[in-house]
């Protein structure tokens, strides 16, 4: 039996064969693009169609980009060095880059103010973005928002003192009292903010701005660049809770709650942007004094708020909506309290399913702020649509100036989108 | 910000008191600025300088206004409007004038209840066409491509235009300026067509401007001028005036340079009426005797002003043409000061 097979074969190897490189073709980059790029035919066609298309744009704008000319002073000048060959004019980008970035009558000498302002804001943010950072931290971020203001604006530091005192002041009483009801917390709180506001408007010496340490600046003077943040930044931080506590007022079961939400979301909702920039800008100046009206930009971020708090509430309905039923009823069979279970169980979840739909509406938002330009407001887009291309030096360049928008805009908000998803990996508590 | 929240909130109580509001001159000397409302920005009549001072031929008006009322031609505050909110920034007080080149027009003086106090220049729509077209007038334009900004009355006018003609074209619809200008250069039409002086500033801006011609045609009648509220008629009184202060300046040879010389008192007893030293015109206006001298010293003479934003040696390089004064021929003829 054994012998059976003895001969049968000619030959078999008694040790392995030693380990050879794959082939050329089943390995390193050509396996890659044979499987990534060039798999089918349609898909090689494809391939060579997108290589050509990039070349093409390539071929003609690295010519222009690395013949840019970036030290005249004017277009034609440009046009002088440049004698007939491609080349972009950065030029304008040099000679004006203040005027995009801070509008054109900030002063000159408080540029570094929203430049400290801006690396505050990260200082501040960075609690709020990343919670695994100390707690400790939020308390900086408590009071940014007045040292920005003061910051940006200048004049006396009473307003922003007094301001933050206010807020102390309201948000000591709401502690006082939310123990016995939450809507005696919340008005009396509002109350005493006001009353702190208001008496203390009258201890502000007039004309205590004139001599402040830091130079004031009005609302119109800003512009640029700067507007844009600051427009995005304040209507998205406070259109979040905003848009929270709408969002739960339309689930309330209280009907006249209830009904004040729907009737506002569906209303803002109903009317585009540009319109309630313009009864920001215009309609609400015919309801004031000529000479005591609600400042500008404030007006325009009440109104942009409003905007996307109606959106952003219901980006979060939808993320209450998506909760199993079981977890409300496993909050009350715990005996929390409404506060306690919206705190605890409910929002913790619905707004982690809410995210990718928060980002969308804040980078939805963030590009919306060059509307303003249509109310004559300089931000980024106003400047080069208005001064800038208006001026006779630099009338005619389109694609340096826009090109360079776009890229600012692009940085911030791939920014968002990125912090977004690293949002979404670190809260992924399910196993999927 | 905050602080204009609280005064605000204190402003919605008072409503009612401030609603009786004094005459505009007096609130402009009593605030001790002036709130002019300019464009945006357009090459040569309103735009801000690299360093963010405004300058042009619009603001040269207002600068001059707010000389004669205030005594400095820098106590302007400048509100940019856009072509939306010009008017109701003019309504709603929150400019005193609006010098935007604005055309003067039957339903905007009357239903808009506006009061215009001149003009400060005569414009009228042209036709630009590349040079190598070989056009010399808007008649042989028949099948041309003509780009043209929607929802304006240049669309109106080049539609009776063509129909009186008897000619036809093709409508490019563009948005802006900025768009047709590309447009334009791109060859998506033959002609470009807007008011003069934009198609002169247009025309600066390209690289080979001479490769481009406009057309003598002018089709229709734009008269440029600053406004103001209708019912307060003494401050319309010191705008028109101002205006007119300029115009007759240059009519009587008065200039910047010799401003100093004259005001010492002159052979022509109207310099003399204008220049406050005989006769009491700034007392009837409400202004002290040197308001017009004042006014003239800011920027100079219409003539000056004219030269130094739009002229011929600017790059915008418009000729007087229609704006020269009436015994050159021209259109301007202010009142007499007397």
């Amino acid at each position: 039996m054994s012998d059976t097979h003895e001969n049968s074969v000619a030959f078999v190897r008694t040790e392995t064969i030693p380990e050879r490189e794959p082939p050329f073709t089943a390995s390193g980059p050509v396996k890659w693009m044979r499987e990534n790029l060039f798999a089918t035919p349609a898909n090689s066609i494809l391939t060579v169609l997108a290589l050509l298309f990039i070349y093409l744009i390539l071929a003609k704008t690295l010519p222009w980009m690395l013949n840019g000319i970036w030290s005249t002073d004017s277009l034609a000048a440009c046009r002088e060095i440049l004698d007939g060959s491609t080349g972009a004019c950065f030029s304008v980008l040099t000679e004006r880059w203040n005027q995009l970035l801070f509008g054109f009558k900030y002063p000159a000498e408080f540029y570094w103010r929203p430049t400290l302002a801006l690396v505050l804001l990260a200082v501040a943010g960075a609690p709020v973005l990343f919670f695994d950072l100390p707690r400790k931290l939020l308390a900086f971020t408590a009071v940014y928002p007045f040292l920005a203001f003061w910051l940006i604006w200048g004049g006396t530091i009473l307003v922003p003192i007094l301001a933050f005192v206010g807020v102390v002041a309201g948000a000591m009483v709401y502690k006082r009292l939310v123990t016995g009801s939450f809507a005696a917390g919340f008005f009396g709180g509002i109350g005493a903010a006001i009353v702190v506001w208001w008496v203390g408007g009258f201890l502000i010496p007039e004309g205590a701005s004139d001599n402040a340490m830091l130079g004031a600046v009005p609302s119109r003077d800003l512009g640029g660049f700067m507007l844009n943040m600051m427009l995005g930044v304040t209507c998205v931080s406070l259109s979040v809770p905003i848009g929270i506590a709408l969002a739960l007022g339309r689930q309330s079961s209280m009907p006249l709650i209830k009904v004040i939400c729907v009737v506002f979301i569906e209303f803002i909702r109903g009317v585009p942007l540009i319109t309630l920039l313009f009864v920001a800008s215009v309609m609400l100046s015919y309801f004031f004094p000529p000479e005591s009206t609600v400042d500008l930009f404030l007006r325009v971020v009440i109104m942009i708020t409003m905007f996307s708090a109606a959106y952003i509430a219901e980006v979060i309905r939808g993320g209450l909506a998506a909760l199993p039923k079981g977890q409300f009823e496993g909050a009350d069979s715990l005996g929390l309290d409404y506060a306690q279970a919206t705190r605890l169980i409910i929002l913790p979840q619905a707004l982690k399913i809410s995210i990718p739909g928060i980002v969308n509406v804040a980078v939805g938002l963030f590009k919306d702020t060059t509307l303003v330009s249509v109310i004559s407001m300089f931000d980024l887009v106003g400047m080069i649509r208005g001064p800038i291309l208006a001026s006779t030096e630099w009338n005619g360049v389109y694609w340096e100036l826009l090109g360079f928008a776009a890229l600012l805009f692009f940085v911030v908000c791939y920014g968002i989108s990125q912090y977004s998803q690293w949002l979404e990996r670190r809260l992924a508590t399910d196993h999927r | 910000m905050k602080k204009s929240v609280i005064f605000g909130a204190l402003t919605v109580a008072g409503l009612a008191a401030g609603a009786a509001a004094a005459g505009t001159l007096d609130d402009v000397k009593a605030r001790g600025t002036m709130n002019c409302g300019v464009t945006t920005g357009l090459a040569g009549f309103a735009a801000p300088d690299a360093n963010g001072v405004w300058e042009g031929f619009d603001v040269s008006v207002c600068r001059a206004v707010a000389a004669a009322v205030l005594g400095d031609a820098t106590a302007v505050e400048f509100v940019p409007t856009t072509g939306k909110t010009r008017f109701t920034a003019l309504a709603s007080g929150e400019i005193d004038m609006l010098a935007r080149n604005t055309t003067w027009t039957f339903s905007r003086d009357v239903d808009l209840k506006f009061t215009f106090v001149g003009v400060n220049y005569y414009d009228g729509q042209g036709f630009m066409v590349p040079s190598e077209l070989g056009v010399s007038s808007a008649k042989e334009l028949d099948g041309a491509t003509v780009c043209i900004q929607t929802g304006t009355t240049t669309e109106l006018n080049l539609a009776d235009f063509f129909r009186a003609n008897n000619i036809s074209y093709e409508p490019v619809p563009i948005e802006t300026n900025a768009e047709a200008q590309q447009q334009y250069l791109a060859g998506a039409c033959d002609v470009y067509t807007t008011d003069a002086s934009g198609l002169a500033a247009t025309r600066a801006t390209f690289e080979d401007p001479t490769a481009h011609v406009l057309l003598p045609e002018i089709i229709s009648k734009e008269p440029l001028g600053p406004l103001v509220r209708h019912g307060d008629n003494e401050w319309g009184d010191v705008v028109r005036w101002t205006l007119n202060a300029l115009i007759t300046a240059e009519e009587l040879g008065v200039t910047s340079a010799n401003l100093a010389e004259m005001s010492g008192g002159s052979a022509n007893p109207e310099i003399n009426r204008l220049l406050g030293t005989e006769g009491s015109l700034g007392e009837m206006l409400g202004l002290d005797a040197e308001w017009a001298k004042r006014a003239i010293a800011a920027g100079g003479n219409y003539g000056e002003v004219f030269e130094k934003n739009i002229g011929e040696n600017t790059p915008i390089a418009l000729s007087r043409g229609l704006n020269a004064q009436w015994t050159d021929g021209g259109l301007l003829y202010s009142p007499p000061f007397r």
